[in-house]
């Protein structure tokens, strides 16, 4: 279970969450919607733990653990799995490299032995065909040259391979085509459990259609102002964000 | 690909301050008196069993050398090296020429052995499946053993060290030794050229492929001795030779000073690829001590087609004065030069290379990688240039920099000259340092931020790690990460 | 290293004799002309060991130098009045002729609010408040630039008063009469107070044919948030050898911009020392060098990152015919602690004849990690498909060649913001273009 309480957020002198409560339970998918720049990317950050931001107030816990004090490569191995708005491109790092070094990384923290080479490949290439990546993008370096639906297939696949405990998407559906938002989409169902939780942050009703969630949370000016079930999205869509812009502020 | 997570493992076991090759070994030497003069020219002269047009050569430049002024225009500083106060010789006290495996002190196949060298045949072949080395090995300055002879042998490639080649093959060495890098090309190559002890001695028949790469693995050993290897390859027409030099030496306070020449000949469509692994002992974490490495390496493409390429990885040293360079003489000709120069620490590198474009038609290209870290300056130093004669000739040269912390410099000087109008250079570099971005991509991915950074700066490095034969990237990759250790967080 | 002192030439022998000479007549105070005059006789002319002068050996080209310049006489103003300047009716221009600035040629009572002109020479003779800033922004270890600090004659003061904007541009002319080889050294001082706002254009004007020597000097210094746009245009003969140094120095949050367009003199160097003195502060320098003959233009620039925050580029076209040289040398310091420092270079040259030269060395030294700095450089020919391309279209081979060598500079040009110079600028490489044809 993912608790936050009372977040305040800045950077550079810029207050951005304004007191944020937030509770996802196991198992649970919730969606967050909210205007550009109501800080709904702020939040995932903070999450994984990206230094630039202040951290003013507030606690988030996940399963008990406070994750405000861990680096965020713990925090990663904990089980925080960031799908990022926009993927990092790495020169000269062989995507099939870059993921083996996170799993390994990431099952050594757990006290988990290494994969060997046969099992990883048997693992990455089911993950890939499921995602419709074909095997050379593999090859190539990570992100590098990748078209932005490309990339985004690429953090689900590596959502996939590392098995989080909690998982954030973030507009993980914007960039990508119709189809391949049903790949995506099938790739997260897939990994629906009663164990794992999802925080899928979109603009889109139409990416709630595939992925059904069981609250939807609305974000302006840095905190939840209205909690509700997979029918407010809808209403949303409706009727844009009129009635909370100024309700925050 | 598992090297990286080789790469990875090695950060986290390596002692910061432990230079991994620094360990002395325990041998009776037998070594010339201290200082240098005409009577310990021709002391080791004799030593070496030279012939008189040897004795007198070397006499010559020696001479000269009085007359000379080092070099002070590359950006490192150190205090004045007293030339009186060094050792010019050191040999292991034993007989020369040992004549099997069996024969060499035991003590110093250990230390092959701890630098990680296959010098037994047998090792070799189970170490390396796919590719054959043959090793010749200089332990201080006199080669120690060369494998591989046999084989070698059959397909007329002559591989033997130095001293070796000026007994057996006079013709050859006469022709060729001073003719890359003239007597008095400049003040270190001279005293080089005066004292040189050994090194490696390499010619490849007309059409000959040869069967194998080559090596040699350089060590200073002895305290206060000055390493002058000299090393000769001459790849006839239409040959292929592939040569790796890789570089340790043990630990210690003072300075040591290493002034080493290389001399490269490709005739008509031949083609000579020189690899460098240098890792000698950069000096503590203050600074103190590690070696002096002032070198000249440069490859003369003598025939039209002709092809050398230079690839270092250097990560050792305290001072690095180096440019692998390619005279491009004949018509068709290319040069090549990947560099990684990794500093950390108090190191000082200044390197890079320089392509003279003399033929028409030739072709150069020039990727180097610095990453300074540390207290560190590193240099990038670089002449393109195009005479008058070189239409067409290309150049596309990328260097690129990366700092980890703020204590260190990174600098780039290169000098792009052209005198033909049909020559086209093309000339980028960059300076920046690793992506904060990138590396919380990579922590959120679970990897710490000393994983995160080996990863990125391997990924910065790879068009160059590229270019080296397998075996030899593997170790590279290794080095760049340990040289990096604790430059993070 | 011992240094070997080199045996003087005729021209350095010359130039030693010359301030002993004249000394007792140059404005201002004798210690600090004094002490420029010993650095220079201690360094000499530069040659090629000297790094920063390594592609224009001074000591080996120039073979005299002349003697200094009359202060012109009425009937050579006279004639000055009657020839067209590259800039005339642009805006305010102030003339500076053999060496001497003219109040008679110059605008004086036509300055805008806010600008305050005075000559030189007065300035220093009197101790104006403004001639203690003289020497502040053009400081560098050079014998080209001592020479300058030693001799000079005349030239101008430029003060712009705080939070002034103007329109037009103000222009320094540099003019050259008669035609037997004078030497003329002077210097213009351009103050530019918090929040100002101008373009300075100065050119050099002079007879074709006649070896004349200038050693000029333009230091500009700027208080915070002022906007700075420089050209410097030499097309029309100034001095044969022209030695000239820009120094500027920036207070925070301004704007330089500098384009330097040379075509006419046998030799040029201009090199130019930029200090960032205050955060947040850009500077863009360019040029263009359109070359034939034995032409030798230098540009050596040296910009300085010293505090955080400012942003560098630079950008320079070299078109070399017949057996032109070109230089360029960039060097891009980043001082320790001068951190999210952005500096970009890019040297371009097209070799057209086929003994031209191109001399790149575009360095970048940094000591400070949170950068990007970058620099490019390329020398060739003109793109053999783009050439075709505009053929196909019936262009014939020169023509296309002009089109695109044009283009080529343009890029560099369009640096230039004020629209009325950036014309006369085109002008000029469009009938060396067409000179060519
Ligand atoms: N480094 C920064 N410095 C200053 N302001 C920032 C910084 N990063 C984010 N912001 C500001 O914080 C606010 C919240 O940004 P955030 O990216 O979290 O919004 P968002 O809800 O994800 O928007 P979108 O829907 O467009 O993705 C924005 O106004 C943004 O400009
Ligand atoms: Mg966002």
């Amino acid at each position: 279970m993912l608790e936050i309480r009372n977040l305040h957020v800045q950077i550079e002198d810029k207050k951005i969450l304004n007191g944020l409560s937030l509770t996802v339970n196991d198992g649970e998918v919730a969606a967050i919607m909210g205007p550009n720049g109501s800080g709904k990317s702020t939040l995932s950050y903070v999450i994984a733990g990206k230094e630039d931001y202040e951290v003013l107030d507030g606690e988030i816990l996940l399963d008990g653990q406070n994750l405000l004090e861990m680096e965020p490569d713990a925090r990663a191995a904990a089980g925080v799995f960031l799908a990022f708005q926009y993927p990092l491109e790495i020169p000269g790092v062989a995507t099939m490299t870059f993921l083996k070094a996170a799993l390994n990384a990431q099952r050594k923290a757990r006290g988990e032995g290494e994969l060997s080479t046969p099992e990883f490949m048997k693992k990455v290439r089911a993950g890939a065909e499921r995602l419709h990546i074909p095997q050379d993008m593999l090859k190539r370096a990570l992100n590098v040259g990748f078209s932005g639906g490309e990339k985004k297939r690429m953090e689900i696949l590596q959502m996939a391979l590392l098995e989080p405990r909690f998982c954030i998407l973030d507009e993980t559906d914007s960039g990508l085509d119709i189809d391949a938002l049903k790949i995506a989409a099938d790739g997260v169902n897939a990994l629906r459990d009663p164990k794992r939780s999802f925080l899928v942050i979109t603009h889109y009703q139409r990416l709630l259609n595939y992925i059904v969630p069981d609250t939807v949370h609305v974000m302006a000016n840095g905190r939840v102002v209205k909690s509700g079930g997979k029918e407010l999205a809808l209403e949303l869509e409706a009727n844009g964000y009129a009635d909370y812009r100024s309700q925050a502020a | 690909m598992p090297a990286v997570q080789e790469t990875v493992e090695q950060v986290r076991s390596i002692d910061v301050d432990q230079y991994k090759y620094g360990f002395i070994t325990d041998i009776e030497v037998d070594k010339a008196p201290k200082g240098l003069n005409e009577d310990i020219v021709r002391f080791i002269s004799a030593r070496k069993g030279d012939p008189e047009w040897m004795t007198e050569w070397r006499l010559d430049a020696f001479r000269r050398w009085l007359t000379m002024q080092e070099p002070t225009w590359a950006r490192v500083e150190y205090p004045p090296i007293d030339f009186q106060d060094l050792y010019y010789y050191a040999a292991p006290k034993k007989k020369a020429g040992p004549q099997s495996l069996d024969e060499v002190d035991p003590a110093i196949l250990e230390t092959y052995k701890k630098l990680g060298i296959p010098l037994r045949e047998q090792e070799i072949l189970a170490g390396v499946q796919t590719s054959k080395v043959a090793v010749d090995a200089v332990f201080d300055s006199v080669s120690v053993v060369t494998t591989f002879k046999e084989e070698l042998k059959k397909a007329g490639v002559i591989f033997c060290s130095i001293s070796e080649a000026i007994r057996e093959h006079p013709d050859l060495v006469r022709q060729y030794l001073g003719s890359v890098v003239p007597v008095t090309d400049n003040f270190y190559a001279t005293l080089n050229s005066a004292v040189f002890t050994d090194g490696s001695f390499v010619y490849v028949p007309p059409g000959v492929r040869c069967p194998m790469e080559l090596s040699t693995y350089f060590r200073i050993n002895e305290k206060n001795t000055g390493q002058f290897e000299r090393t000769l390859i001459i790849a006839d027409k239409g040959s292929y030779v592939s040569y790796l030099e890789g570089c340790t030496a043990p630990q210690r306070d003072e300075n040591q000073l290493h002034a080493a020449v290389v001399e490269l000949i490709a005739l008509d469509d031949a083609e000579i690829k020189y690899s460098t692994v240098q890792n000698w002992y950069p000096g503590d974490s203050e600074g103190k001590g590690g070696v002096y490495n002032f070198v000249t390496k440069r490859g003369d493409c003598r025939g039209k087609n002709a092809k050398i390429s230079w690839t270092q990885v250097e990560t050792g040293s305290a001072i690095t004065w180096k440019y692998p360079s390619c005279i491009l003489r004949g018509d068709g000709s290319r040069g090549e030069f990947y560099s990684i120069a990794v500093s950390n620490g108090y190191q000082q590198v200044d390197s890079g290379t320089k392509m003279i474009h003399l033929g028409k038609n030739t072709t150069s290209r020039i990727i180097s990688k610095g990453i300074s870290a540390g207290f560190s300056q590193n240099t990038y130093r670089g002449l393109v240039s195009a005479h008058r004669k070189a239409s067409g000739a290309r150049n596309f040269t990328n260097c690129d920099s990366l700092l980890i912390g703020d204590k260190c410099g990174a600098h780039t000087v290169p000098y792009i000259e052209s005198k033909n109008a049909s020559a086209i250079f093309e000339h980028e570099a960059t300076t920046s340092k690793i992506s904060e971005d990138q590396l919380f991509y990579c922590q959120q991915r679970g990897l710490s931020e000393e994983e995160a950074t080996a990863l990125i700066v391997n990924g910065f490095v790879k068009d160059v790690l590229q270019q080296l034969p397998m075996e030899f990237a593997v170790e590279a990759q290794k080095l760049i990460s340990i040289s990096l250790e604790g430059s993070v967080g | 290293m011992a240094q070997v002192t080199p045996m003087r030439t005729a021209a350095e022998t010359q130039l030693l004799d010359l301030f002993p000479a004249v000394k007792a007549r140059l404005p201002g105070a004798a210690e600090p002309r004094q002490q420029a005059y010993d650095a220079f006789a201690k360094a000499g002319l530069p040659h090629r060991r000297v790094e920063a002068w390594k592609y224009t050996d001074l000591r080996a080209s120039l073979r005299e130098a002349a003697p200094l310049a009359d202060a012109p006489s009425a009937a050579v103003l006279g004639e000055v009045r009657t020839k067209a300047a590259p800039f005339a009716g642009l805006g305010p221009a102030l003339a500076i002729v053999d060496g001497m600035f003219e109040p008679s040629l110059s605008d004086l009572h036509g300055m805008p609010a806010g600008v305050q002109a005075v000559g030189l020479a007065g300035a220093l003779g009197t101790g104006h408040a403004l001639a203690a800033q003289v020497g502040q922004a053009a400081q560098a270890d050079d014998a080209v630039l001592a020479l300058n600090a030693a001799l000079m004659t005349d030239g101008v003061i430029l003060r712009v008063a705080a939070g002034t904007q103007l329109e037009r541009p103000l222009v320094v002319r540099f003019v050259r009469t008669g035609s037997q080889a004078r030497a003329a050294f002077t210097r213009v001082l351009l103050v530019v107070e918090e929040g100002a706002s101008l373009t300075l254009a100065e050119t050099h004007e002079g007879p074709a044919g006649v070896g004349h020597q200038d050693n000029t000097v333009v230091e500009v210094i700027t208080g915070d948030k002022a906007t700075v746009q420089h050209v410097r245009l030499n097309a029309d003969g100034g001095g044969a050898v022209d030695l000239s140094t820009l120094g500027v120095k920036l207070g925070a949050d301004c704007a330089f911009t500098s384009f330097a367009l040379v075509t006419a003199p046998a030799l040029t160097r201009h090199q130019i020392f930029v200090t960032f003195a205050g955060e947040n502060s850009r500077v863009s320098l360019n040029g263009g060098a359109l070359l034939k003959g034995r032409q030798h233009a230098d540009t050596t620039l040296v910009v300085n990152h010293a505090v955080p925050h400012c942003e560098s580029r630079e950008l320079y076209k070299h078109v070399l015919d017949g057996e032109a040289t070109g230089v360029f040398q960039g060097k891009i310091i980043v001082e320790p602690h001068a951190q999210k420092t952005d500096g970009q270079m890019m040297s371009q040259a097209v070799l057209l004849g086929d003994n031209a030269t191109m001399n790149n060395k575009p360095e970048l030294e940094i000591f400070a990690d949170d950068v990007v700095c970058a620099h490019g450089a390329t020398c060739g020919q003109l793109d053999d498909d783009l050439l075709f391309y505009l053929r196909a279209r019936g262009l014939p081979k020169p023509d296309a060649e002009a089109l695109m060598l044009q283009a080529f500079v343009g890029e560099a040009l369009e640096k230039v913001e004020d629209e009325s110079i950036r014309d006369v600028l085109e002008g000029v490489v469009e009938a060396w273009l067409r000179a060519r044809l």
